[in-house]
């Protein structure tokens, strides 16, 4: 790794007219065998790496990723950090998560933006309001901080939205995570790259998982375009293709793909101080530190792999954010994209052994996977080096869809997915 | 977003449809002798291809009527509209090369362009 980043080096740099800067991570060859290979270079794999060489002592291992690292989902969601879900299991995992997330900046000693600004969930009616008021008790016996507002007090935390009574959906009130918040995506892949390089860890780019080779059903290595590698162990961290994945050792897997599409609107002055989600009018929305809007909402209805979506959907996107935001009638949008999430049936992740021995499956995060970054890859890496799950892991098994053990976080997940 | 030829109103906005999910399910029968593995495979399991793709449609803000529709997932190419009821048509598509490979028009994803255009599939 490059030295260590802090204000001394900085100016020792800027004397030196800032030319003794050097990559953050090497460029290594693929080599014929380690001890774990890491299929995908997304935020979610690269933690799993990291925590494998840092925690477990695993430094002979790759991340594989078919395009560039962060290039897919990471560099796709909108940052939203928060862990108010409903269920002890997604309550576990997301506020490990959490945690994490406080220290990881000095952990990777890599400015990741981390803004705890708070995260308002916003309630139109009294179905959803009892709803709300019941994950925030819920919540709090979890040691998640939760709190009710009522709408004066929603519109004095965050004064553009508008409580107007005569709205279709008027706010009456919400819920509101303190702790919760946005990063920066791009620096959390870096850093995460950077301090797993660090470690020993090879991170290569461009190299697709073409098929994955097992002997009387133990993993034993894998094809990929750059060449074959043997290795006893396999960690699948493929967001939108981990279907595929799985089906090279035939793991059939209840996750469905779809597009998500989110934007960005043209730089505003500070404006939106905390992150606003709203279910019943289905929008989510943040300001970036560059002073964008960072607005996302649903899936597309569709199993697709185009990294698109469809016109309709931010049309309704758009739709739902003048009905709670009235003042951003005239704003401009400046970017769209689409990023391929893998839905579970029941809006849970699945970080799981197969019957494969040596495979081991981490995807389903669906919609809300960026949260949960630093915790899925601590969790996941603890179960790829001692091959069982830790408790917080154990919930999000594959098997949960035979015993029927779901955790539904469907409509305890703050949006509909 | 794409236009869908339904079978009884010809081609119609997208946002007209609503996405019934996976074709060709059939519950499977002697379901009272199933262990649970059997209903998981049922209720959830999905094939969730990338390429050719058959999946149930509804005219939601139409005919209201429901058909079937051959689809290729990794372009969005709709390569046939069928009758519920009638056999998946034997249409041909252009496949992925290697098994998570962007086609080179029709992907939406500019960032990982593994099949580069004029390539031999």
């Amino acid at each position: 790794m490059s030295s260590k980043y802090n204000v001394f080096n900085l100016i020792r740099q800027g004397l030196q007219g800032h030319t003794g800067w050097q990559a953050q991570w090497r460029e290594p060859e693929l080599k014929s065998t380690y001890d774990a290979v890491i299929i995908g270079g997304g935020a979610h794999g690269l933690a799993t790496a990291y925590y494998l060489a840092k925690n477990h002592g695993m430094t002979n291992i790759a991340v594989l990723e078919k395009g560039w690292i962060g290039g897919g989902n990471s560099g796709r969601n909108t940052t939203i950090i928060r862990s108010n879900y409903l269920y002890d299991a997604s309550a576990a995992i997301y506020n490990h998560a959490l945690k994490l997330w406080t220290t990881l900046g000095r952990d990777l000693n890599y400015n990741i933006m981390m803004s705890h600004r708070g995260v308002l969930n916003l309630a139109h009616d009294e179905g959803e309001a009892r709803t709300l008021k019941r994950r925030v008790e819920a919540n709090r016996l979890n040691g998640v901080d939760s709190e009710w507002l009522d709408a004066k007090q929603v519109k004095e935390f965050c004064p553009p939205i508008s409580i107007d009574e005569d709205m279709r959906y008027p706010v009456i009130g919400g819920t509101l995570q303190r702790s919760g918040g946005v990063n920066r995506h791009d620096a959390v892949v870096w850093g995460l790259a950077r301090a797993a390089d660090a470690l020993g860890v090879d991170i290569i780019q461009q190299c697709e998982v073409t098929s994955i080779r097992t002997d009387a059903g133990e993993v034993t290595g894998l094809e990929t375009t750059k060449g074959s590698v043997k290795t006893p162990k396999i960690g699948s961290v493929a967001a939108g293709h981990s279907t595929i994945i799985a089906d090279m050792v035939d793991v059939p897997l209840p996750i469905e793909s779809h597009p998500l599409q989110a934007l960005v609107s043209e730089p505003l002055k500070p404006l939106i101080p905390c992150v606003v989600m709203s279910n019943a009018v289905h929008v989510y929305v943040s300001q970036s530190d560059k002073g964008e809007l960072v607005i996302g909402a649903g899936i597309d209805p569709y199993v697709s792999y185009t990294q698109r979506g469809s016109f309709d959907i931010i049309e309704h996107q758009m739709a739902s954010l003048m009905e709670l935001f009235p003042i951003f009638s005239r704003l401009r949008m400046m970017r769209q994209w689409g990023g391929i999430v893998d839905v579970s049936p029941d809006a849970s992740p699945i970080i799981s052994k197969t019957k494969v021995k040596g495979f081991y499956i981490n995807a389903g995060w669906g919609t809300g996977g960026w949260k949960a970054t630093p915790g899925s890859g601590h969790v996941f890496a603890d179960l790829v080096a001692n091959d069982t799950p830790n408790a917080i892991a154990a919930p999000f098994s594959l098997e949960r869809f035979v015993t029927g053990d779901l955790v539904a976080e469907h409509g305890a997940a703050a949006v509909a997915h | 977003m794409f236009v869908i030829d339904c079978p009884w109103c010809g081609e119609r906005d997208m946002s007209e449809f609503s996405c019934g999910g996976e074709a060709h399910i059939a519950r499977p029968e002697g379901s009272e002798q199933m262990n649970d593995e059997e209903w998981a495979q049922f209720v959830f399991i999905r094939k969730n291809s990338k390429g050719r793709y058959a999946e149930r449609w509804n005219h939601a803000a139409g005919c209201r009527r429901w058909f079937n529709l051959l689809r290729n997932t990794a372009t969005d190419q709709i390569l046939a509209v069928y009758k519920m009821g009638d056999a998946e048509p034997n249409v041909s598509t252009e496949e992925p090369v290697t098994p998570s490979g962007e086609a080179p028009i029709g992907s939406g994803n500019d960032a990982v362009k593994l099949m580069k255009p004029g390539e031999a599939l």
